[in-house]
């Protein structure tokens, strides 16, 4: 395999960013364009890389080659590559990318520098899942929250909170968490640098030598990772930037965020925090738990009490992200490909929804449920991608977010038992918020005022064609994803199984 | 001790460099003008030269660092002041005032 | 072609789903190449079906013998042991068989009837496109070789009765029910989910027939508490689907929908997905004796109260509605005395003679123009005749009379019940129960019939007999509704031989029940007549109604049940939802806020050093300076030694 698939997958947003520094700011067409095509290319390499990945073999692979030494004194290689976990989510980013970018395509204020930072976050967020190096990982994580601050207070809406409320609510709290995540990052490394005497960086490297660290270090250290990466997937109770971050930013921010940003925190738990420190994981495994289950219900109930549609999607994420949390908790096969599926159909879902919501508002001016209704008969498309996102997020079976919640539950069930049930009641507070909203905004009597509505078309129906493609083809095939999947959970749970084992923990 | 009076010793300068950025000092905290001000900062100034001066002459004497390094210091002193003196004079264009005391828009 | 279609019976739910995707994708701007598509393929699958069932019944092998083919369909572990594997495929035996084709013909009946009674409205296409994946989903939950599957399907049909009940989008009352409807289910599906959850956890599988077989030697696995609290909790699925009380709500509320889709969804297919449920997995509920209690008691209280309800309704499609609640009890109350046979038997004649009243009684509405009261009818069957006389045949059917198809299937179900008092007084109380249900049943359905179709013509109303493509099916299913019972006769059961649960059970005819409940049905219908026929003023019923007005009010409004729901929905979730949220804006994020402010402060506080005075700038400068000098030079290296003690 020699063609450098990742590098230009990678490199394609940020080229069509600095292309887009050279055009002229009144070519709105152009501007748009250009980004499209940018990550276009992102999308349709990153999908063949999804369906050319060998899961018989497994591992790390489109990496030969392209194992750079950035800092060797401090062990940094610039080392892209993906495996079964990685690959999901660097498909979903180029999805969500590709699809945001034509969520925003009536943007008028200042279009070019709004599309420089959507594919500078882009490339950012793309970053942080094929890196295989915690340094590397950690500074794409950092070139990810600049561009959001700045899109969220330039670009965003003032609702129950201002814009620079929101924008700064979002940036410090993942600042907080990046904080304690730093922090633990160098103090694993430090500690194991002690151990082996050979500095590295590298996810591999660094997951084989912290396993020997004696079981109060992994305790302390994970319990900072857990509090970075939870901050980062708005684990209860630190996830009170979500709702507000969601209502404020623009729609393909929201999406970005959402979508994938999120799953970064979610991804790192997995990747970083439970590979390297398993017997940590195990020991704060039912706090995990706990707070993950806390999160469904507590986010669920308040998303029943919200009127104003992105809050309604925001308290949702945070509920969704409680099953993820619960099923990392879990430890075991079926929970970690549980919670990574279920990422990935979370990510797909509410980057539909946000996108809708995002061309009701363009079109209404309004996101506020009870000055809608009837919208199904005045945009019925937007109403069905609208409704394709509200059966998804109630976990309708068919659609993509059915199977990994059956797969969630199953393990939590098995292994936390009546807890889970809580949990697991969670589908019918969900089924009630969302299908109210979905009512009290699209159907019930058309109001004169919208009579004159368009419906979404032409580019305005990617997101809807794109993102409903997956969801519909993920619930009706889940093998293709949860093959993908597996192959990368079960050599990361052999790992950590063996260290619980030897560390007489199982 | 006759040779305090006869011969001049180290001592004897370092006295007097901390004498003059002694006064140099007490202007610069005290004075109200800012002209004063940049004045007293070029005593200071001068104070430094005579301690770098008279180390070099007593401790190193086959090294010049101290006169080169004097050498800069005048530059940077007359730098200094040049700009200094610019700004002031913008200042007192606009606020038809040097005193110190009216020049608190650093504050917050 | 009876072995292809026996093979390939997965084309069943498939031709349907692709009649769904053609006309959404290709189709929608033409409404009758649309129908036509959706008819089309439901023909031929009820053809698919009919080849796949005569295959089924001529082998009497697969009786005891389901023939299975399934694929993977997803799975997770290492390859060569997988943790969880989840298989889909089809499942025939003479039960799903039956199911199969019932479903494909009486769709194929009501497609056809849609085409007549949709015509003209907007959003003709989508409704046929929704009535396809109805099918489709439907088609697949019955041919479902395992638990989850059917679970898919199960929840897919709530999609499609969602979306067809709030078809007329523009309508309040339409969102509101759809809503009910699956909110209400979806609350009964957590309950299905956990039991299907522990199935899998306990057995380690969901394949229908492993299942079976691992059930029927559950010791080995765990313990019986466990077992009943699955059973309870599988059971918890059909109680809503199926209508059972406490969750038969959202079914009369789902009478907003179209007729066409109360006729096929609310009343012949997709409510018996229910019953069909535990009939699948009766190997699991006749382990458990305490869960089959709890199914033939739910099912003979439903009926009755169901049936108490439509004694006083008005709304024709309401009556209908709690008919069909009062009867899917009837089914559950077979199942719950272990009469795999009775219950699907019930289910196969209803299906015929319920649908066939509500397409009737969507005739009349469509002649009516949407005119519901049934007092505001009166001497139809002079205008309607097709409809009315088909409408007669259904009555007769539901009331029992013999021969028609209702009377031997609801016969089955009281001997059945009867026979079971042997092992418990319980049943006879159960049994006398079910046969009030069916008093009452003859009686509220002809109360129905002799306001709708005789009596006085009501001047302001214009009736016109429907076109040929909605009294056809009605023709087609009354026929239907005349012979389809007569394959389960008590002297020659055929049924039986092959639905049937472990083994056929044949019971001798017990005339004197036979001739009772013929008694008791022809009592309530003679009643009824009474009341509301040969007296035109009615003065009997006005005065029963003013006597007991307490009661008539109660049976009116349900019984406030869902006045009870409501005000939990609205008191107890929604002000929890708004504690929850209060205390998420004031709590935590006054917690995370209060972070923000108390950083503030300090900058607040630490301002007041800032002066803007360079010379106090300086000072402190100097200050320090000093202070670190005097520390040196008390503390630190001499500045001697540092000079090297030139001096």
């Amino acid at each position: 395999m020699s063609f450098p698939i990742l590098p230009i997958i990678l490199l394609a947003p940020i080229v069509a960013a600095l292309i887009l520094i050279f055009v002229p700011k009144n070519e709105h067409k152009l501007i748009k364009c250009i980004a499209a095509i940018g990550t276009f290319i992102s999308m349709i390499l990153s999908l063949y890389a999804y369906f050319a990945y060998d899961q018989s073999i497994g591992g790390l692979q489109f990496a030969i080659g392209y194992s750079y030494p950035w800092i060797p004194d401090l062990g940094v290689t610039f080392f892209l590559a993906v495996d079964g976990i990685s690959l999901p989510m660097l498909l979903l980013t180029n999805l969500i990318g590709f699809s945001s970018i034509f969520a925003s395509w009536n943007m008028e204020n200042r279009p070019r520098e709004f599309f420089i930072l959507l594919l500078i976050l882009i490339a950012g967020v793309m970053g942080t899942f094929i890196a295989h190096d915690l340094f590397i990982f950690l500074l794409f994580y950092e070139v990810v929250v600049i561009p959001i601050y700045i899109m969220v207070i330039i670009w965003g809406s003032s609702k129950r909170v201002t814009k620079e409320y929101a924008g700064m609510k979002l940036t410090i709290y993942l600042l907080i968490g990046s904080a304690f995540l730093l922090g633990a990052v160098i103090a694993l490394y430090m500690k194991t640098v002690a151990l082996t005497g050979v500095p590295d960086f590298s996810f591999g490297g660094i997951a084989a030598a912290a396993q020997q660290l004696s079981t109060f270090d992994q305790i302390w250290l994970f319990a900072l990772m857990a509090l970075g990466f939870g901050s980062l997937i708005s684990m209860w109770p630190f996830h009170s930037w979500s709702p507000d971050g969601y209502a404020g930013a623009p729609t393909a921010v929201s999406m970005i965020h959402a979508g994938v940003l999120k799953k970064i925190g979610g991804y790192g738990l997995i990747k970083i925090a439970v590979l390297s420190l398993p017997i940590g994981a195990h020991f704060w495994a039912p706090v995990i738990a706990v707070l993950g289950i806390a999160g469904v219900a507590y986010a669920a109930f308040g998303a029943l009490a919200q009127k104003d549609l992105k809050y309604v999607v925001g308290y949702s994420s945070v509920s969704h992200m409680g099953y993820v949390l619960i099923a990392v908790a879990c430890l075991d096969i079926i929970g970690l490909n549980g919670a990574v599926a279920n990422m990935f159909a979370h990510g797909v879902m509410a980057a539909l929804f946000f996108s809708m919501i995002g061309f009701l508002y363009e079109k209404t001016h309004t996101r506020w449920i009870p000055d809608m209704g009837g919208l199904a008969r005045q945009t019925p498309k937007l109403a069905v991608g609208f409704m394709m996102a509200a059966m998804a997020s109630l976990g309708l079976p068919g659609l993509v977010s059915f199977i990994p919640e059956f797969v969630i539950f199953v393990s939590a069930f098995n292994n936390f038992g009546g807890l889970a049930v809580i949990g697991i009641a969670g589908i019918i507070i969900t089924a009630l918020y969302v299908l109210r909203a979905g009512a009290n905004t699209l159907f019930g009597p058309p109001r004169p005022e919208y009579d004159h509505l368009e419906d979404i078309k032409g580019p305005e129906l990617v997101p809807l064609v794109v993102l409903g493609t997956v969801l519909v083809v993920g619930g009706i095939l889940p093998s293709l994803l949860f093959d993908m999947i597996n192959s990368g959970v079960v050599p990361l749970y052999a790992e950590i199984n063996n260290v619980l084992q030897l560390g007489g923990k199982l | 001790m006759p040779d305090l009076l006869t011969t001049i010793s180290l001592n004897h300068y370092v006295v007097l460099s901390a004498i003059l950025f002694g006064i140099g000092l007490f202007g610069a905290l005290v004075k109200r003008n800012a002209i004063t001000v940049l004045l007293c900062i070029e005593i200071m100034l001068t104070a430094v030269m005579i301690n770098l001066l008279a180390f070099n002459k007593f401790i190193t004497p086959m090294d010049f660092t101290g006169q080169i390094f004097s050498i800069f210091v005048i530059t940077v002193a007359a730098a200094e002041v040049g700009v200094g003196l610019a700004i002031l004079i913008a200042i007192y264009r606009n606020q038809l005032t040097v005193n110190l005391d009216d020049l608190d828009w650093l504050k917050w | 072609m009876v072995e292809f279609a026996l093979y390939n019976a997965w084309l069943v739910p498939l031709l349907p789903a692709l009649a769904f995707l053609v006309i959404v994708f290709l189709t929608r701007p033409w409404p009758m190449l649309s129908s036509a598509v959706a008819v089309g393929s439901m023909a031929l699958s009820c053809f698919f079906a009919t080849l796949a069932a005569y295959g089924v019944f001529t082998n009497h092998h697969y009786a005891d013998h389901p023939l299975v083919y399934a694929v993977r369909w997803f799975s997770m572990g290492l390859p060569g042991a997988p943790e969880l594997v989840i298989e889909v495929g089809i499942q025939l035996d003479p039960t799903s068989a039956m199911m199969m084709f019932m479903v494909t013909f009486i769709s194929t009946m009501i497609f056809l009837y849609s085409t007549g009674y949709m015509k003209g409205e907007a959003g003709y296409s989508v409704f046929f496109s929704y009535l396809s994946l109805f099918g489709a989903s439907m088609l697949l939950l019955v041919l479902s070789s395992n638990l989850l599957q059917m679970f898919i399907a199960w929840e897919l049909v709530g999609l499609c009765s969602y979306l067809l009940i709030g078809f007329f989008t523009h309508k309040i009352a339409a969102r509101e029910a759809a809503k009910k409807a699956f909110i209400t289910c979806r609350v009964a599906d957590f309950g299905l989910l956990l039991g299907i959850l522990s199935l899998q956890l306990v057995f380690g599988t969901l394949n229908l027939v492993e299942l079976s077989e691992k059930i029927y030697n559950f010791e080995q696995y765990t313990t019986m508490g466990i077992l009943t609290l699955i059973a309870v909790l599988v059971f918890i699925g059909p109680i809503g689907k199926s209508g059972q009380f406490p969750l038969h709500v959202w079914l009369p509320d789902a009478m907003e929908g179209p007729t066409p889709v109360s006729a096929l969804i609310h009343a012949a297919t997709m409510v018996v997905a229910g019953v069909y449920l535990v009939g699948r997995t009766m190997f699991l509920f006749t382990e458990v004796p305490a869960a089959m209690l709890m199914i033939a008691i739910t099912g003979a209280f439903t009926a009755m109260f169901a049936a108490s309800i439509a004694l006083v309704q008005r709304e024709i499609k309401r009556i209908l509605a709690y008919s069909t609640v009062s009867q899917l009890g009837y089914m559950m109350l077979a199942l719950g005395v272990g009469s795999l046979t009775a219950s699907m038997f019930h289910l196969w004649t209803h299906a015929f003679f319920k649908a066939l009243m509500f397409l009737a009684a969507g005739s009349v509405l469509h002649g009516l123009h949407h005119k519901a009261d049934v007092w505001d009818m009166g001497g139809l069957i002079k205008k309607m005749p097709i409809t009315g006389w088909t409408f007669v045949i259904g009555g007769l059917a539901i009331a029992g009379i013999p021969p028609l198809a209702g009377f031997w299937s609801k016969d089955e179900i009281l001997l059945k019940t009867l026979n079971a008092g042997s092992d418990s007084g319980v049943y006879y109380v159960l049994f006398a129960m079910a046969l009030i249900t069916a008093f009452m049943t003859a009686f509220y359905m002809w109360r129905m019939i002799f306001l709708a179709f005789f009596g006085d013509e009501k001047p302001d109303n214009h009736p016109h007999e429907s076109p040929w493509n909605m009294t056809l099916p009605l023709v087609v299913l009354a026929t239907g509704a005349i012979v389809v019972g007569w394959i389960g006769t008590p002297w020659h059961n055929l049924w039986a031989e092959w639905i049937y649960f472990r083994y056929p059970k044949h019971l001798d005819p017990n005339y004197l029940l036979m001739i009772g409940s013929a008694l008791v049905g022809g009592a309530g219908i003679a009643l009824a007549y009474k009341m509301y026929c040969a007296d035109q003023s009615k003065a009997l019923a006005h005065k029963l109604a003013g006597q007991y007005r307490g009661i008539h009010t109660l049976l009116f409004n349900k019984y406030y049940i869902d006045e009870i729901y409501l005000w939990f929905n609205h008191t107890v979730v929604d002000g929890s939802a708004r504690v929850f949220y209060l205390f998420d804006i004031y709590v935590v994020d006054g917690i995370v806020n209060g972070f923000g402010g108390f950083t503030k402060l300090s900058g607040e506080g630490l301002r007041v050093f800032q002066t803007g005075r360079l010379q106090n700038y300086a000072l402190v400068f100097f200050l320090g300076i000093l202070a670190i000098a005097i520390l040196m030079a008390f503390t630190g290296p001499s500045a001697a030694g540092l000079l090297g003690g030139v001096m």
